[in-house]
């Protein structure tokens, strides 16, 4: 096991470093001059000239890159150019909000996403297949941003019940585990839930069909074993692959929060992100999505090393 | 020549045996769920096509007096948007545009994508190692922050949101096309082929492609569906298309400011959306079971 897990953390590290180098690249894809959103309209040749040695923009590609990346290991990510406040301080702190919606989402998702797909897959072409099918199949093709404003037509503009947008009524900063703040999270998470859930039924339901068709199930009925007993089977065959769809879409939910949080306005790093692009603050830009992807590589490590503790299989191949 | 009609004649009928597409296209055609998605998608294809041809109202031309109108307004059947143009003509007119920037991406990635990993898997060695393990950096990023990462880099635009896209979606056809190319080389057949003195080329255009070409087919119609919502998303950010062009996703962003005053019309675009990522979800899963002549 330690032998597997030393060779998977360094199967990593090439892909780390190719994920910073994307992310650099980033800004030098952008069209135009870098510089543009820091510097006043009417700037001399001269100020820019400065200014363009202070960023570093002056040396060439792969000094530029080492550099960058040096500072990055160092837990440096530049400054915003919005605010002037470190890049990393500012994404740490709208990740904490990201991930608390990711997980409330993950336990709305999941646990409908296992329950369905088990019954799908157990009850295989009967009504209760048909229809917990049908909604896993609307949960993957619903454009989910349509979704959360729908459901912000129906409870907040229509019944009232909950808030439309934001993350409580003092901000994120004053966030508490009472009623009064967990209202805010509702809507948000039940949006970032309908893709995982659909995933993870259809993923389920296949993975039980597979597990209910094979032999050895065959040979558990004939031997007695009840209907009970033969579920606990399925579900312990079912576990290793379902766990791996299910990290990798915590992982997507993390990543991919910018649409929801646009909706909701919800404070995490999908919002800090949009509003990055839309000033053109390339640092927070960078830093953000260079965070994002290291926090996705890590956790789908961790998906693979868990995998192979509980499924012995692995570890061989 | 008579002698050899007249063995012709004698010998048992053949089986009337169908080409594999043919067969596949029947079975489809039995799928009830296939086929109602399939003529709901061709009618709103259709419709986006002959937009100007069908008697609709101008979808640029709004009025300040008859903003927000209901749905069901006389004149409006779907009501007006927060500048008055008719919601009717601006949905279909909007199908152009939203259409074109949520598939276009699945089939260019589909050409790329499919050449790569025919390359990739039938020549094999370094070449396999050198494509694989640059779409494995790809593979590092959620697909939506990639996209949004890489329009977000480029600054708005449909160009822009197209591109982005598609460099989403190669990683993903690749490793299907490698890992189904990688499985079909060292088949009898494609051996028989080389050793009948058949180009590399040739065989992987001939022999491979054939092989690759369903399951691709099939992983792309569903990928379709992630690309309209996808598509329509970045334009609902603002890193689409501008206004005053029709388009759902955009439609959706600056109705949404119209939520407390007509909500229903406000969900509109998103219905459109839903709609034909639905059917294409629908269409994949339809053609998968389909091709599995097994069954």
């Amino acid at each position: 096991m330690f032998i597997y897990i030393a060779r998977r953390i360094v199967y990593v590290i090439p892909i780390l470093i190719s994920v910073a180098l994307v992310c650099f690249m980033l800004v030098h894809i952008t069209p135009g001059d870098p510089l543009v959103a820091v510097l006043p309209a009417d700037a001399s040749q001269e100020l820019a000239d400065q200014m363009r040695a202070a960023y570093g923009f002056d040396r060439p590609l792969p000094v530029q890159f080492g550099l960058w990346l040096w500072r990055a290991l160092n837990g440096d990510l530049g400054h915003s150019i919005a605010t002037g406040r470190p890049v990393l301080a500012e994404v740490m702190r709208a990740v904490g909000n990201t991930v608390m919606l990711a997980v409330a989402a993950a336990l709305i998702g999941f646990t409908l996403g296992l329950f369905f797909g088990l019954i799908a897959g157990y009850f295989r072409d009967t009504w209760i297949d048909k229809v917990a099918t049908s909604i896993a199949i609307a949960g993957v093709s619903v454009p989910h941003y349509w979704l959360g404003m729908v459901l912000v037509i129906i409870f907040s503009v229509q019944l009232s019940w909950l808030p439309a947008v934001g993350a409580g009524p003092g901000g994120s900063a004053a966030w508490a585990w009472d009623w009064e703040h967990i209202r805010y999270l509702i809507l948000p998470a039940i949006t970032t839930s309908v893709i995982p859930m659909g995933i993870v039924t259809r993923t389920v339901r296949a993975l039980t069909g597979d597990i209910l068709s094979q032999d050895f199930v065959e040979a558990l009925r004939a031997k007695g074993l009840r209907e009970t007993g033969v579920f606990r089977h399925v579900i312990k065959n079912a576990a290793p692959t379902a766990m791996a769809v299910m990290g990798l879409q915590l992982g997507y939910m993390l990543g991919g929060s910018i649409l929801i949080e646009t909706v909701f306005s919800w404070p995490g790093s999908g919002l800090l992100l949009n509003s990055a692009i839309f000033q053109r603050d390339l640092p927070l830009l960078q830093g953000t999505i260079l965070v994002l992807a290291m926090f996705f590589v890590i956790l789908n490590l961790l998906v693979d090393i868990a995998q192979a503790a509980i499924d012995p299989r692995i570890k061989r191949s | 020549m008579s002698a050899m009609t007249e063995i012709a004649l004698q010998a048992p009928p053949a089986t009337r045996s169908r080409g594999y597409w043919a067969t596949v296209g029947r079975r489809i055609l039995r799928d009830k769920v296939s086929l109602v998605c399939a003529v709901i998608l061709i009618a709103i294809f259709l419709s986006a096509i002959c937009a100007p041809w069908l008697g609709l109202a101008d979808p640029y031309q709004g009025s300040m007096i008859r903003r927000l109108r209901h749905i069901g307004t006389v004149g409006y059947p779907l009501g007006t948007d927060e500048l008055g143009r008719d919601m009717l003509a601006r949905l279909i007119y909007g199908g152009r545009l939203s259409l074109i920037i949520g598939i276009l991406p699945v089939i260019l990635a589909f050409v790329i994508g499919t050449s790569l990993g025919l390359v990739a898997g039938y020549v094999g060695g370094k070449v396999n190692t050198a494509i694989m393990r640059t779409i494995d950096v790809f593979y590092a990023f959620p697909s939506v922050l990639l996209a949004i990462a890489i329009s977000g880099a480029l600054g708005a635009g449909i160009v822009n949101s197209i591109v982005s896209l598609t460099v989403v979606f190669i990683p993903q056809i690749t490793r299907v096309s490698e890992s189904v190319t990688t499985s079909v080389r060292n088949m009898d057949f494609v051996e028989a082929a080389r050793a009948s003195g058949a180009g590399p080329f040739t065989i992987m255009r001939v022999h491979m492609l054939g092989n690759v070409l369903g399951p691709i087919f099939v992983y792309a119609t569903g990928l379709i569906s992630v690309s309209m919502i996808l598509a329509a998303g970045l334009s609902f950010l603002g890193l689409g298309t501008k206004p005053p062009e029709p388009e759902w996703g955009l439609m959706l962003n600056t109705l949404r400011t119209a939520i407390y005053v007509n909500p229903w019309v406000a969900a509109l675009p998103g219905v459109m959306i839903f709609a034909v990522s639905i059917g294409f979800n629908l269409l994949s899963d339809g053609l998968r079971s389909a091709m599995d002549i097994r069954n």
